[in-house]
């Protein structure tokens, strides 16, 4: 395996974070809060006011803790950047997140995996939003084309009363591998939960999407929204469940598959369940190929059919 | 600029478009009027090359090449445009890139007027997603910006007032002959007499066949009189 330096190491990682779209600069400043981990190793770590930052590393990861205290309105994103830079390894993160009563912030990760031949990407997260508080989570993967890795993320979110919690995944560059996504959300009253994953399968990944959310204080409402584009051989299948067992709780499933090639294979599996006879949960699931009309919409105003079908990619994955 | 010969389509044996000969020509708005089912939008997808429609008789003549072998993009790019009667919604493409794609990526600022040219606040729907959130009529409208924004030497409109309002028609019209005075020819497809009067010519189509050709107002009284009582159906060898 070959050893980086530790400045190396470092460069290596701005360097793959900028390639997934990540703001360098951010990185660079005091005014932001961040964390950088490379295998287990943290290159990078910045706490600001109101947020504090503890981690400990592992024999093959590290077990991090992400405190935002009571009424802090974090004014810049939080920072978070995991990779491995070469082809093989295994990353182990534990997470912990605890957002404290009325406190606001956001979250962008980057996790970078440029060269992965035999990677292994496990997350395990515990996320715990106060009454009253925001989180927002909005996580990029950056892959190599080669297709060696595995990527697990996995949380438990509990929101507060009143509690906002947004969540991004997003994995559109390079090949995805083999994905094992599962979210679950116990929902307080009030509290709005929003989970977003947005994926291109290509060559022969094998994606897997569960996302459950349990609506359990009145009012409680959620939207789980998943769009997939599959080509070449890749498979998913996307299970999206809510269940509304409170007064008035409202949730929605919203599953998009697009199959672009003969061998792609794509499955939803809505799962909507009230206990509540004022709960309302409603499911929609799409899958086919790319619609005929779009296609030939663009196509009738000059686009080639590649240039339109990437059109429509681009836009069901934004 | 167009002219169709003879030409035919049948679909699972059916005769949709019948002996049909048309003749636009250069910087015309040329008015199709017919009742529901006589194969206007058949005529205008004929044309474009959409919905693996392809003719099964006759030509289809364009600045004096024959297009039926054409792809839809070829034809789009010999300067053919077309405005669906129910526009596609795509999700994740906002209307600033719909129209910068119609106008080869003009600038924002370019594109704007198209926007205005339909009735419509750029900066309200600039940014818009082309989703289920814009109202049919919306939808339209955007569709119409975009074939002025292409600067296309044929439009086909088919029926470009459906689903827009008293208020906006006027302004849809007003964008028709703008279009026309830019020096496109415009198709323009419609079971409105009233919105055939902008047209230079109207011809009047029945059972797949164009029957008659001539002045908007006297071809769209003639239309009126005839066609709207007629308890003629769509049946190609009925004598009309």
């Amino acid at each position: 395996m070959l050893k980086y330096s530790v400045e190396k190491e470092y460069q290596g990682m701005l360097d793959a974070y900028e390639r997934a779209g990540g703001d360098v600069t951010a990185l660079r400043t005091k005014n932001v809060a961040k964390l950088v981990v490379h295998e287990n190793k943290v290159l990078s770590a910045n706490e600001v006011d109101g947020v504090r930052l503890s981690y400990e590393p592992r024999e093959n990861g590290i077990s991090a803790e992400l405190l935002v205290e009571d009424g802090t309105k974090v004014s810049n994103p939080i920072h978070l950047c995991f990779g491995i830079l070469p082809k093989e390894g295994l990353q182990d993160i534990s997470l912990r997140v605890n957002v404290g009563k009325g406190a606001e912030t956001s979250v962008i990760a980057h996790c970078v995996f440029p060269n992965a031949v035999n990677v292994v990407h496990k997350m395990d997260a515990v996320i715990n939003i106060g009454d009253n508080a925001s989180f927002s989570y909005k996580e990029t993967h950056y892959h190599g084309d080669f297709g060696g890795i595995e990527v697990i993320p996995k949380a438990r979110v509990t929101l507060g009363e009143n509690a906002i919690y947004q969540n991004t995944f997003s994995l559109i560059e390079g090949c995805v591998g083999k994905l094992d996504f599962d979210y679950e959300v116990f929902s307080g009253a009030k509290s709005v939960a929003e989970l977003i994953a947005k994926v291109y399968g290509k060559s022969d990944d094998f994606i897997k999407i569960s996302e459950k959310v349990h609506l359990n204080g009145n009012e409680a409402r959620s939207l789980i929204k998943t769009r997939i584009v599959l080509r070449d051989r890749a498979e998913a299948e996307v299970i999206g469940e809510t269940y509304g067992n409170a007064p008035y709780a409202r949730g929605h499933v919203d599953c998009t598959e697009l199959v672009n090639g003969k061998e792609a294979i794509a499955r939803a599996i809505p799962i909507v369940s009230v206990t509540d006879e004022t709960a309302k949960v409603t499911h929609e699931a799409a899958i086919g190929s790319i619609d005929r009309r779009q296609l030939e919409t663009l196509m009738a105003r000059g686009l080639e059919e590649s240039e339109a079908v990437d059109v429509i990619v681009r836009g069901i994955l934004r | 600029m167009l002219k169709v010969e003879k030409l035919g389509l049948r679909i699972n044996g059916k005769a949709i478009i019948d002996d049909l000969n048309l003749h636009v020509t250069p910087g015309e708005i040329h008015g199709l009027l017919g009742e529901n089912g006589t194969g206007k939008t058949s005529v205008a997808y004929l044309i474009m090359g959409v919905n693996n429609y392809r003719p099964t008789a006759g030509r289809i003549i364009f600045e004096g090449q024959d297009i039926a072998p054409l792809s839809i993009s070829q034809r789009a790019k010999q300067g053919i445009s077309l405005a669906w009667q129910e526009p596609a919604r795509i999700e994740g493409l906002t209307v600033r890139d719909y129209l910068k794609l119609s106008a080869k990526n003009s600038n924002v600022e370019s594109v704007k007027q198209y926007l205005l040219m339909v009735g419509l606040d750029p900066a309200q729907y600039l940014d818009r997603d082309i989703d289920n959130t814009l109202s049919g009529g919306e939808r339209k409208r955007i569709e119409l910006a975009s074939l002025l924004a292409m600067h296309s030497r044929l439009a086909i409109l088919d029926e470009p007032d459906s689903g827009i309002d008293i208020i906006a028609l006027p302004l849809i019209l007003n964008g028709i002959v703008e279009m026309s005075k830019q020096g496109s020819s415009v198709l323009l497809i419609t079971h409105n007499e009233k919105v055939a009067e902008i047209a230079h010519r109207v011809s009047v189509l029945c059972a797949g066949r164009i029957i008659r050709t001539g002045p908007p107002a006297e071809t769209s009284l003639w239309f009126k009189n005839n066609c709207q009582t007629c308890l003629h159906i769509n049946m190609p060898n009925t004598d009309v």
